[in-house]
């Protein structure tokens, strides 16, 4: 039973890293129509600038919660320049284009990443600066509640709820539901749907930016592939959801998180990263909207 | 006489290589309700389309004297052009109250748009009682309604209306031709799109009729109402 709860505490950890960049696949999937491929390596692109900049001003062993608020920040930025400039220059021009030419650039534009990223950065992994000292905040019996594991869950929902407060509490966040829903009937709200969508980048690579650290954080060695096991797992998460669908982003990538946990917990770790492709296929198979995904109740 | 507040001449859409409008020419003067109507596929959305900057057009397009082509669609809104389009096109997942902020997104005037809401709550209190409620949900009439409230949140000086009689029932059509009626005598300059020519005519100052692409007829909607060509093809005598 402590076991159990452990691993619980575990799996939801784990499964709020999910979300935040499960958050950055289903957003634009709901404005977009499309699949960013690119997402996680702008994730990676993320840990990187983190990790650069943690060296250039001598921070990379200075833990603490400045150290990780600074770093957060950085790939925050670097994340939403990058999902910014991805966006005005490879997706923007095929606005009108058939679905798959944009697909087809997009895992381009992942390949360009992965690859430069193997130039510039080096192929061989990097030790993520220590950002916190991991350390047990309080345990009650065998089960104990580590520094980073509450870390990644406070940072995490509180990313999550400002993400919702913009969406539901903003005019901005009110543009983009428009915008996802019908962006010709919200031009003629006067809302300029480029904006919106760019604007969409931005917030959806910020989370992955802040992913990055947490994930840097937990486990410390980065690398430029790093995004494509944990980019394909929060991938998978948004469809379980129902991809565009932010709730069901956040839901799928709980359940991912907590399955992944149990599964390594109970069965074996060599299924570990077996189970996103598993529960992929049942979910297409069995429920392709997503476990909150619906089509939409327009009357006409 | 002053200027039209919309002038359009030798308006031409293309669609691919379908030519939707050719050389339509028409004007809407300040305070008037004028009428486009024709059959199904005759061009009247297209024409709205073009108006709003949502298909690109050659000819030309005159708003209070600026020209709308070098405007963005999205700053026609702020210009005073306010459409509710055909099918409605209410944000089915947004509540009736989102959907009415949403109309008034290009201002910034909060006491203004507070003022515009309690009017359009008060023109149509059936969406008093549903602000709540997601638009998805409501009857037809109700989201042509709301179509009509959420233009008028953006508080134009020119209302397009693309159809609002289209799949509703008599008595809601009845109901909203009255209030369309009702807001241009409160001032409103309306260009109404309808296959309904009756109700159409029957509300509107001028009408123009559309045909292939072509406007083979205009005149004030009285002689429309009672001209044979028009009685037999548009009102079925
Ligand atoms: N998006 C489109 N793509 C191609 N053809 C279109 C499109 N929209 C309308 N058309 C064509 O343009 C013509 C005019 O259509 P429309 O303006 O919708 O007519 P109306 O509103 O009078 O029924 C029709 O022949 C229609 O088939
Ligand atoms: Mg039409």
């Amino acid at each position: 039973m402590q076991d159990f709860v452990q691993h619980l505490i575990n799996g939801v950890s784990l499964g709020s890293i999910y979300a935040l960049i499960a958050l950055g696949y289903t957003m634009v999937y709901g404005i977009l129509k499309m699949i960013n491929f690119a997402h996680s390596d702008v994730y990676m692109v993320g840990a990187f600038a983190a990790y650069y900049f943690a060296r250039w001003i001598g921070i990379e062993n200075d833990p603490g919660l400045s150290t990780l608020l600074t770093l957060i920040v950085v790939s925050m930025i670097c994340c939403s320049l990058l999902g910014l400039v991805i966006e005005r220059l490879a997706y923007r021009p095929l606005r009108n284009s058939p679905k798959l030419n944009v697909l087809i650039t997009a895992i381009g534009v992942s390949l360009f990443l992965e690859y430069s990223g193997q130039v510039v950065f080096g192929a061989d992994p990097k030790v993520f600066p220590e950002v916190m000292k991991d350390f047990v905040i309080f345990s009650i019996g065998n089960v104990e509640v580590r520094s980073f594991d509450v870390t990644v869950l406070v940072v995490g929902l509180l990313a999550m709820l400002a993400l919702q407060f913009l969406l539901f509490k903003t005019k901005i966040g009110r543009a983009m539901r428009a915008v996802s829903a019908n962006p010709m009937v919200a031009s003629l709200m006067g809302v300029n749907p480029d904006r919106i969508i760019a604007f969409t980048f931005v917030v959806g690579s910020s989370l992955a930016g802040v992913g990055s650290v947490l994930v840097g954080m937990k486990y410390p060695k980065i690398d430029p592939l790093m995004g494509m096991m944990i980019g394909l797992k929060a991938f998978v998460a948004a469809v379980l959801g129902g991809i565009g669908n932010v709730g069901g982003a956040v839901l799928g990538a709980m359940i991912m998180g907590l399955s992944e946990e149990m599964v390594v917990a109970y069965l074996s770790s060599t299924y570990r990263d077996a189970l996103a492709f598993g529960i992929l296929i049942v979910i297409l198979i069995f429920k392709p909207a997503g476990l909150l995904g619906k089509y939409s109740v327009e009357k006409v | 006489m002053s200027a039209p507040l919309l002038k359009v001449e030798n308006l031409d859409v293309f669609y691919g290589s379908i030519h939707a409008l050719k050389g339509v020419s028409f004007e809407v003067n300040q305070g008037e309700v004028v009428s486009l109507i024709g059959a199904n596929g005759a061009g009247k959305t297209t024409t709205l389309r073009a108006i709003s900057g949502i298909v690109p057009c050659n000819g030309q397009l005159h708003f209070k004297d600026q020209n709308l082509k070098t405007v963005s669609t999205f700053r026609r809104v702020g210009l005073g052009i306010a459409q509710s389009p055909e099918g409605r096109g209410v944000f089915p997942q947004m509540s009736v109250l989102e959907n009415l902020e949403m109309g008034a997104y290009s201002r910034n005037d909060a006491a203004g748009i507070k003022k515009d809401l309690e009017m359009c709550l008060e023109l149509f209190p059936r969406m008093k009682e549903r602000l709540a409620q997601m638009a998805g949900t409501l009857s037809g009439g109700e989201q042509q309604m709301l179509a009509i409230s959420r233009a008028l949140m953006a508080k134009p000086q020119l209302l397009l209306l693309d159809e609002p009689s289209l799949g509703l029932a008599p008595l809601i059509v009845a109901q909203i031709f009255d209030i369309v009626k009702k807001l241009n005598q409160e001032g409103m300059t309306i260009l109404l799109v309808e296959q309904n020519a009756r109700m159409a005519l029957k509300i509107s100052h001028r009408a123009y009729v559309l045909e292939c692409g072509r406007m083979i007829m205009q005149d004030t909607a009285q002689n429309l109402l009672n001209n044979d060509v028009v009685r037999k093809s548009y009102l079925g005598v």
